[in-house]
């Protein structure tokens, strides 16, 4: 098999998905004969006629009308165009979607498809991480892969799971990340070691995992193993191997793409702070992107997110501590 | 007053009238069961207002339909249990119960027993059967149209919508959320068998229609939806039972979504605690004004369809109905957060641990 994308991991995944479950179908903009609008689906329309529709441009009702359908018992998969317009459908997400099961004892086994995060030039508008919006509801799973193994398996999962799944696929990684198969399947829910070490923990995932890894590695060069940890979903967050590697390295990390105020990182040190205070030979520290919208332009955008050098230059500040 | 008034000629074409009702079968079969629902309905949301106004049993609100059975039952006599897909809102009490609804489940619900579809954990008109075709509202108005649609569809697309079609309802009020637009602008794109209609009763919450929309009717809209419209006066049974027939008919009959808007006025307040002073007097004295059921029960007589011992005798049944479903009812155990799971997802390994 030739290199395969990300991009291509999350179509064969859904390729999959369609055909070992009559009940799976797909919904979007112009995700039908145009393949959508990264190609997400390319070529699926033709290959499963009937199962996969254009939608209007109307994201509440895309998601209402996916719940409805889960009910009868299929299971859809929306593609939002991106991560960022899923705010029009919030509403059906975090109140219909999330509640009813627990309201009603109705599995709801959607997924939604939130193509995520930013790439150079995309603006405000076109580059938001939203899991730890969506993360803060119960009755959501929050799924952030950052390997193309991941985003072939856990979509595949993601599409089995009789919950509702925010699938945040990151943009950046769609065309950046190759992989030379699809590996194997590793359960959602389970924190992966993507690298060992000793000296300090880091906690992130989705593509900050890639800026994550460079960033040890420039550590390496100073002497220093940073443990790096890819959470793979932020909610269920394993806690459980977050503590056992602080156990072992005493410092920890948080790194993540979204904004800075709450959400998944402020979780992280949360979490180990209450319950692993005592392994902590530092403060634990966080990065993320910085407190204003994401801006346009590319030098902008480089120094609003967390990059491989803010990565380096926070862990020897938790390093040198 | 004619019995029926259907939209305007562009978007309706038949005109069913009283006379006309008079020779079928049908109808008057249509026209009682849709009576005794909103006979029913009255006195189960009587009961529910007067267990509110005594306090201490019923935790939250209560909102009820008085002055909208006719309109909502009309249209709950149309759907089959199990068959249908129905998302009622809250002034369909009517509706839920020609739906096929128990007394029980209303409630259980509103005193939120563990034994009710809801357990205690959502309330009032907050309830509903989803895997039986039946919708439990959220109270974001205009959410369920998308919701009930999304049912029909995945019918469709594996092959067995059959002749099911699916209703939804919503107020003035409603109207103007995107959700609304966004649902039934979806159907109709879908062409799906959906009803859609519209208890115009003249308020939301404390809010005139001036203040809501700027068209001349609501039901001017279903031509920018390109779906059928029809309007009948609301206070009238035979209106809403003949215009309902043929809106279901036509969306069974694969014609698309059909938006009924029925007007009204709201005869009880938003909810109990609210008094409504703040409608004016003289609306109170208009043909909207008029209460349904007694024009239902005038109609039912005059048409030789039911006369006043059989009406009373529906009435003392439903009552026993009533006071026996709450005798029951009050025996039945409240939730206990210590035996409640707090798990807000299906699948176990994916729960979290408590981390607060
Ligand atoms: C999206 C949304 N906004 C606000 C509310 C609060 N609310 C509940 S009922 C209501 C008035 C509804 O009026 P209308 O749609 O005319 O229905 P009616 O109560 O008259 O039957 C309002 C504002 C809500 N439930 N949903
Ligand atoms: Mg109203």
């Amino acid at each position: 098999m030739s290199a395969i994308t990300y991009l291509e991991a999350i179509r064969e995944a859904q390729f999959e998905a369609l055909r070992r479950d009559k009940n799976v179908f797909l919904y979007g903009q112009d995700i039908n004969a145009f393949g959508g609008a990264f190609k997400a689906t390319k070529n699926l329309g033709a290959q499963f006629p009937g199962r996969v529709f254009d939608s209007p441009i109307s994201e509440d009702a895309m998601i209402g009308m996916a719940i409805g359908a889960a009910v009868e018992g299929a299971r859809p998969i929306v593609e939002m165009q991106f991560a960022d317009f899923s705010s029009v459908g919030f509403n059906q997400i975090i109140n219909q979607a999330a509640t009813l099961f627990w309201r009603t004892e109705t599995p709801c086994p959607i997924t939604i498809r939130l193509p995520s995060g930013g790439t150079a030039g995309s603006g405000p508008f076109h580059s938001q991480s939203m899991e730890s919006i969506y993360a803060h509801y119960p009755g959501l799973v929050i799924v952030t892969p950052a390997t193309v193994e991941d985003a072939y398996w856990m979509l595949l999962e993601s599409v089995q799971l009789n919950d509702p799944v925010i699938f945040c696929e990151h943009k950046f990684l769609y065309y950046h990340l190759k992989a030379d198969d699809l590996g194997q399947p590793m359960p959602l829910g389970k924190a992966r070691i993507a690298r060992p070490g000793r000296d300090a923990t880091l906690v992130t995932y989705s593509a900050m995992l890639h800026e994550s890894l460079k960033a040890a590695e420039e550590l390496r060069l100073d002497g220093y193993e940073v443990e790096v940890l890819d959470l793979r979903s932020v909610k269920p967050m394993d806690t459980d191997t977050i503590l056992a590697s602080v156990a072992r390295t005493g410092r920890l990390l948080a790194v993540g793409e979204a904004f800075p105020w709450g959400g998944v990182t402020a979780e992280i040190i949360t979490r180990v702070s209450a319950e692993a205070f005592h392994l902590l030979d530092a403060p634990p520290m966080r990065l993320n992107s910085k407190d204003t919208p994401i801006p346009y332009h590319p030098n902008l955008w480089k120094s609003h997110r967390p990059t491989t050098a803010t990565i380096s230059a926070r862990l020897r500040e938790l390093l040198r501590y | 007053m004619s019995a029926a008034s259907s939209s305007p000629a562009s978007h309706s074409p038949t005109s069913p009238g009283a006379q006309a009702a008079r020779d079928d079968d049908n109808l008057k079969e249509d026209f009682l069961r849709t009576l005794r629902c909103m006979i029913r309905a009255r006195i189960l949301e009587e009961k529910l207002g007067s267990l509110y106004r005594a306090g201490g049993r019923i935790v939250g609100g209560v909102y009820l339909g008085r002055g909208q059975e006719a309109f909502s039952a009309a249209a709950g006599i149309h759907l089959r249990w199990g068959r249908d897909v129905y998302g009622p809102l809250l002034r369909d009490q009517a509706g839920r119960m020609a739906f096929g609804e128990p007394i029980l489940d209303t409630l259980r619900t509103y005193l939120g027993t563990v034994t009710g579809p809801m357990r205690g954990r959502d309330g009032n008109i907050h309830r509903g059967r989803p895997r039986e075709g039946y919708m439990a509202m959220i109270s974001h108005l205009g959410s369920l149209i998308s919701v009930v649609t999304g049912a029909l569809f995945a019918r469709r697309m594996r092959g067995d919508l059959g002749d099911s079609v699916g209703a939804s309802s919503i107020g003035d009020g409603g109207t103007s959320t995107g959700a609304f637009h966004e649902g039934l602008n979806l159907a109709a794109v879908e062409k799906l068998p959906l009803v859609v209609s519209v208890a115009n009763n003249q308020f939301a919450y404390s809010t005139p229609t001036q203040r809501q929309y700027a068209c001349n009717d609501l039901v001017d809209r279903a031509l920018g939806y390109g779906v059928r419209g029809h309007r009948i006066d609301a206070t009238d049974p035979l209106a809403c039972v003949t215009v309902m027939r043929e809106a279901f008919a036509r969306a069974r009959a694969g014609e698309g979504p059909q938006l009924v808007v029925g007007n009204l006025l709201r005869l009880a307040g938003h909810g109990e605690h609210d008094d409504a002073s703040y409608v004016p007097k003289a609306m109170r004295d208009t043909a909207e004004a008029r209460d349904c059921l007694q024009v239902g029960m005038d109609q039912a007589r005059s048409q030789g369809w039911a006369d006043a011992e059989q009406l009373a005798s529906w009435q003392a049944q439903a009552k026993r109905e009533v006071d026996e479903a709450l005798a029951q009812v009050s025996k039945e155990a409240a939730p206990d957060p210590f035996r409640e799971n707090w798990r807000a997802l299906s699948t176990p390994h994916l729960l979290e641990g408590a981390h607060e």
